[in-house]
């Protein structure tokens, strides 16, 4: 009796609470770092809709340079007066919108095209790859001065310049892989069972060169706010009154001497937010892969 | 009685190894058989003499270049189009490494169901599924795991599985067994052949091992250097070998199993 008693204290919930708790405990830590770091990023950027310390672009003139732990302004404030923490969740915000956009926008375009160079024609795929190459060879910047030249300077130029620069990144960094698999038994014997080539290479080689896809577009994500954050230091990206990180690292230059500190916050918000899309894709590669989350699937 | 599969006069190369190396560089030089239904045929040969291409080009996955390949009578150019999933569904492969033929981002029963959806335009049903899987000897757990959460000789069976859940009429086994352990070689050599008597299954076998195609199989085919250097009934072939290739294959497989004792 008393052993029936014990089997039955282990009720249904129980069990899938420890598997639940055995399952998060299996996966890598840097999906929890590089998580937390791109949750409090995220959840900056949406707070900074409803609620900044103080109102965009107020000039606080009385309280210009305040070091950090001013009374009233934790961070301290600019040369113009502005409170570094305003600024800091505004610039964001710019980030979060102009890196999503491009490495969505990149990440599909690229892919896509990679995957159909891989899939092509064994004559066509090494002049389409030199093409890529060529455009892999272009220096980004310099793309970004050009269209910036025809466009203005802008979030938008900011935006198709940075999307430029990824988009032969991402499909060159696909082909390979791609071909690789195109090789692979598998899909010959996808091929002998009556599958065709588009099928092929949605089902088959994109769910297995996804690892990889994951960790490119975390990069790509990290790449795309230091990106901004350049064009907008070299005043090509968004302009003023919108907050950018950059612009907002531009500005400390000239405060070297008067307030050393102040270029270390964009600087830190920068560094920690490409780290976090770094780790969080790292872990997200090691927690899909059903090789290694064995104990999770089983 | 007519033939199965009649390959006359056949001509193969690879795309572009001819322009390189010249007139010379066939893959598969002036290859004529003809494979009865339900009759097993060996195919033997040393490496890169062709056997695994003689064994796609045979089941329409690859195209020659000349002569003439005939499935049911039919030319395989009549299989174009619409014909091509039925000329699918006849011929099956079993491929030498089970590891590397299934997707290993594909669990066991989305594998065994892709020869259907493919193939018949449907979704197979679960008792469709275990029926497929207990038919090879494994047991339904199997279907909601991983290739690598697998042994290689349970493999190389969800292979076979899957490969005669559309009931092909001809299956073809591209050394089936050489990627795997010793041990479970004969057991899956054995599965292969109780399967044919049960479905009556015409059974092409590429092996390089004399020994079990003179076990398995009533014909053989001996392949050097992209052309058939000897064919005919098992017996005969292996007790009178015409070719002093085929003598010295037999040899050499007599020492390697002296060895091996
Ligand atoms: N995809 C390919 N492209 C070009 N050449 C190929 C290709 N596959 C095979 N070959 C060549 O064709 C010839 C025959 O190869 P095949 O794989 O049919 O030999 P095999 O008899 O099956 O050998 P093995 O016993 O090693 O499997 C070899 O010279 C090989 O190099
Ligand atoms: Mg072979």
């Amino acid at each position: 009796m008393s052993d029936t008693s014990t089997i039955t204290a282990h009720t249904p919930e129980d069990v899938s609470v420890s598997r639940l708790r055995k399952r998060l405990r299996a996966l890598p830590i840097t999906l929890y770092l590089g998580g937390t770091l791109i949750s409090l990023f995220v959840f900056v950027v949406l707070v900074s809709f409803i609620w900044t310390p103080y109102p965009a672009n107020k000039l606080n003139l009385a309280n210009r340079m305040a070091p950090p732990g001013t009374p009233g302004f934790l961070l301290g404030t600019d040369r113009a007066g502005r409170d570094v923490i305003t600024e800091l969740m505004l610039g964001a915000r710019n980030s979060l919108y102009v890196s999503v956009v491009s490495t969505v926008v990149a990440m599909f375009v690229g892919t896509l095209i990679g995957l159909s160079i891989a899939g092509s024609n064994k004559m066509l795929q090494r002049p389409l790859t030199r093409l890529v190459d060529t455009g892999l060879a272009l220096p980004g910047i310099l793309t970004a001065m050009v269209i910036a030249a025809k466009l203005g300077a802008g979030n938008t130029t900011a935006t198709i310049a940075i999307i430029a620069w990824q988009i032969p990144v991402a499909a060159r960094v696909t082909i390979g892989p791609a071909r690789q698999i195109l090789a692979l038994d598998y899909v010959e014997a996808a091929y002998s069972y009556g599958r065709k080539k588009p099928y092929v290479i949605r089902h088959h080689v994109l769910p297995n060169i996804s690892p990889l896809l994951i960790v490119l577009g975390s990069v790509m994500f990290a790449a795309a706010i230091l990106i901004e954050a350049a064009l907008a230091f070299l005043g090509v990206g968004v302009q003023p009154p919108t907050s950018s990180w950059g612009r907002f690292l531009n500005e400390t230059q000239s405060l070297l001497e008067a307030a050393p500190y102040l270029m270390f916050f964009p600087g830190i918000a920068i560094v920690l937010t490409t780290l976090g899309f770094n780790l969080l894709g790292d872990g997200l590669r090691t927690a899909l892969d059903p090789q290694q989350s064995r104990s999770g699937l089983a | 009685m007519t033939s199965l599969v009649e390959v006359t006069n056949m001509y193969f190369h690879y795309p572009r190894a001819r322009i390189i190396a010249g007139e010379a560089a066939w893959t598969l030089e002036d290859i004529s058989l003809s494979i009865q239904p339900k009759s097993t045929v060996g195919i033997v040969g040393e490496s890169g003499s062709g056997k695994s291409t003689l064994v796609r080009v045979m089941c329409g996955l690859l195209r020659h270049q000349q002569g003439n390949v005939k499935f049911n009578g039919k030319d395989l150019s009549e299989f174009e189009g619409d014909g091509a999933n039925d000329l699918r569904r006849e011929n099956q492969i079993v491929f030498q490494n089970p590891r590397r033929s299934l997707d290993p981002r594909m669990t066991i029963r989305r594998s065994l169901s892709e020869p259907i959806r493919a193939l018949h335009n449907r979704q197979p049903g679960d008792d469709e599924i275990i029926a497929t899987i207990e038919r090879v000897g494994l047991g339904r757990e199997v279907l909601s795991r991983f290739p690598h959460q697998l042994s290689g000789g349970q493999l190389q069976r969800v292979g076979i599985a899957r490969s005669l859940s559309v009931q092909p009429t001809i299956l073809y086994a591209d050394e089936p067994v050489s990627a795997l352990d010793v041990s479970v070689q004969a057991q899956v050599l054995n599965l292969l052949m109780d399967l044919r008597d049960q479905l009556g299954l015409t059974l092409v076998m590429v092996s390089h091992d004399l020994g079990v195609v003179s076990r398995m199989c009533e014909e053989i085919v001996v392949m050097r250097h992209g052309r058939i250097a000897e064919a005919g009934r098992t017996d005969s072939v292996l007790a009178r070998p015409d070719s002093n290739y085929t003598a010295s294959l037999l040899k050499a497989a007599r020492a390697a199993s002296l060895e091996r004792a």
